[in-house]
């Protein structure tokens, strides 16, 4: 019995460990809830950059109180397209002359960080770089010919992307080595620019579930509860079967 | 006036009036004996036999979260995706009724599988448990039906692509598929109609059906009795005294008071989820399903959720014949519905693993790998163990996933159709006349 439950576990080990799809590796983003002037930064470079164009439909400016923000922050701040904090977030740009610049709508970005992942975004973000080929003059490497322009170029300056052959010397095969070359810096240092991206992408996973801080905290008090109700269960249980024999 | 009164019910303090006032106009000792206060239940249950109350339990779980839910869902292709978002962020403590909705649905698949294995290990499907067995997987069927409509309803990418997949299978049936498949979109692409009809399914039809066929496995259950790890009857042994099981032990208070810890325990496990880990690492909910449903865009990977993965793998193994997939949707079907038969293809003179010859113990052991490796394999793309070497006649160049899926396919359909045989000539160890204490 003992032994088909080892057995069991042990073959659901590797389908618990289920490989990624391959892609570009991506970088760890610095993501962390509780650092709200992190939060706070995300949101003022989010409203200032993305909502021109992205709308995020299913977020309220109210919401953003959860940040440690009066209203009246909020409406001094970061209320741009609206003046009621119980407006969700739509973009100043008319979606109609988005689409006929770029040929899409750009998406709602409400959920960006759960339907792709906070790690994709951060690297996304850093990795533009001048391509003459496309129409927009930009590229990236996360995402091959998206119609994204690099928005933050004046803050991250203007990458390039090298790609170099590499010989092996004992096989003879040929490797592609693709490296993004920041050949004019921008107004922030590599670094800064790092943190800068690491903010925003922080504002976006909090965005993506607004109440997941909320959630982690009640999961401890129920946690505890639930051990407590299983101390209980399990002394009853003990009483009642003492006389069976 | 009646001839027979019944006696006054005793025993509930200062409710003994009112208790037997109602009892004279309805069964209520009746019911709480042949169910519970005097419903013997072998006493040697053991971890495996938490699962039936638990998914109880379940049922329970979700036909309460489900009302909430509905209070604020909008069953509209235009407003079900935003409807869903207004529940997670707008709804007070709407994210804890999704996520428990969410996570109860797989828990409930986890709870379900377990206490059908419970059912193969000890062979509680055998003489004289065969409706038993048919309504659970009666319920199972239900149950599949019943998460399939409701995967819809969110209406992201996956919902959508997800029930095209599955519409489509219907499709490949010969001569009426295509007819059949519109009927059941009720248009010819998944459209808003679609989804009000699902929306309909899952939030009446189909819990009624399961909720009679619930009432009904447990009232067969409490006609023959329940078996236990050692796969004897305890009816055969009375005690004389009291006319009751030996190895009997009345449910409740005995099993009421273990399965409550059971159930702290699964509410532990459970809850752990619910807060910490909702998407599951994506097997719960799926990244793609943060995404609305978009007719015009297929997603890379379409894949059902992981439940649903073991059947998924074995109709991608199938390959079609005459450029139709129906072969694999037969093999498929056949590999659910195959479980209605299994009280007829076993002939083995012991019930349970521990009395089981090695013929039967190696082919359930092949049989537990093959369904588990098969949904890993369900929820992979089948390039995901490479290919064979190139060059090989038949298969090389081939996918290996593809290969190993062929052959745990014919490894499950061979612990079913080779029962009859292995089960016959096995060299089984004489059960006990009690049950192991």
């Amino acid at each position: 019995m003992k032994k088909i439950l080892a057995i069991l576990l042990a073959l659901l080990a590797p389908a618990l460990a289920f490989a990624q799809e391959a892609a570009p590796t991506l970088d760890r983003a610095p993501v962390n809830l509780n650092d709200k002037v992190s939060l706070q930064r995300g949101a003022a470079i989010f409203v200032n950059n993305c909502l021109n164009c992205h709308s995020a439909s299913m977020m309220r400016y109210g919401r953003l109180e959860d940040l440690g923000l009066t209203e009246e922050q909020i409406k001094e701040n970061l209320l741009f397209t609206s003046d009621n904090v119980g407006d969700t977030m739509s973009p100043t740009v008319d979606p109609a002359i988005s689409k006929a610049a770029f040929g899409v709508v750009p998406p709602d970005l409400s959920l960006a960080a759960r339907s792709r992942s906070p790690d994709w975004l951060y690297t996304y973000l850093r990795s533009f770089y001048r391509d003459p080929k496309s129409k927009t003059g930009w590229n990236n490497e996360v995402f091959p010919n998206v119609a994204m322009p690099h928005v933050l170029w004046q803050q991250q300056g203007e990458q390039v992307l090298r790609v170099t052959e590499r010989r092996d010397e004992v096989t003879g095969d040929t490797t592609e080595v693709r490296k993004l070359v920041l050949e004019h810096p921008g107004e922030l240092t590599p670094l800064e620019y790092d943190r800068y991206v690491g903010d925003l992408v922080n504002y976006l996973v909090f965005m993506s579930e607004p109440a997941q801080t909320n959630r982690r905290l009640w999961g401890i008090v129920v946690l505890f509860f639930l051990a407590g109700f299983f101390v209980l269960t399990f002394l009853l249980k003990k009483e009642y079967w003492k006389d069976v024999r | 006036m009646a001839a027979t009164e019944k006696t006054p019910v005793t025993g509930a303090g200062p409710f003994n009036g009112i208790l037997t006032w109602v009892d004279r106009r309805f069964p209520l000792m009746a019911l709480w004996k042949e169910h519970l206060s005097e419903y013997y239940a072998p006493k040697n249950f053991n971890f495996w036999y938490y699962f039936g109350s638990l998914a109880m339990l379940v049922l329970v779980i979700q036909i309460v979260s489900g009302i909430f839910l509905t209070m604020n869902y909008k069953p509209d292709a235009r407003e079900a995706f935003a409807s869903v978002e207004y529940i997670m962020r707008d709804v007070p403590g709407g994210w804890l009724i999704r996520y428990i909705h969410s996570t109860g649905a797989s828990f409930f698949f986890i709870t379900v599988y377990l206490h059908m294995a419970r059912g193969l290990i000890y062979g509680s499907y055998r003489k004289p448990r065969e409706l038993l067995w048919i309504f659970g997987v009666m319920i199972y069927l239900a149950l599949m039906a019943e998460a399939f409509f409701g995967y819809l309803l969110p209406w992201g990418q996956m919902s959508y692509w997800g029930a095209q997949v599955i519409i489509n299978l219907f499709g490949t049936i010969p001569f009426i598929g295509e007819p059949l498949a519109v009927w059941i979109r009720g248009d010819y692409n998944i459209s808003d109609a679609t989804l009000n009809r699902f929306f309909a399914l899952h939030v009446a039809a189909l819990p009624l059906v399961i909720l009679g066929l619930v009432a009904a496995h447990v009232m067969a259950l409490h006609e023959v009795g329940s078996n236990n790890p050692d796969g004897i009857e305890i009816k055969k042994n009375i005690d004389p005294r009291t006319g009751t099981p030996v190895d009997g032990i009345p449910f409740h208070p005995y099993y009421t008071v273990k399965d409550l810890m059971g159930v702290a325990v699964f509410l532990l496990v459970f809850s752990s989820v619910i807060f910490f880990a909702p998407e599951m690492g994506g097997y719960f909910l799926e990244a793609n399903n943060f995404i609305p449903a978009d007719p015009l865009k297929t997603p890379p990977e379409i894949a059902p959720v992981w439940y649903f993965t073991p059947y998924y793998a074995m109709l991608r193994a199938v390959p079609p014949l005459f450029g139709s997939q129906f072969p694999g949707v037969a093999v498929m079907g056949a590999a659910v519905l195959i479980f209605f038969v299994l009280p007829w293809l076993d002939r083995g003179r012991v019930k349970s693993i521990r009395y089981r010859g090695p013929r039967w113990k190696i082919s359930f052991a092949l049989f537990v790998v093959a369904f588990l490796v098969l949904g890993y394999l369900g929820v992979n793309p089948t390039t995901v163990w490479g290919e064979f070497a190139k060059g090989l006649p038949v298969v090389g160049g081939d996918y290996v996933a593809l290969w190993v899926a062929r052959l745990l396919t014919i490894v499950y359909f061979y612990f079913f159709l080779a029962m009859p045989w292995y089960t016959a000539h096995d060299r089984e160890k004489p059960e006990p006349q009690r049950v192991t204490w």
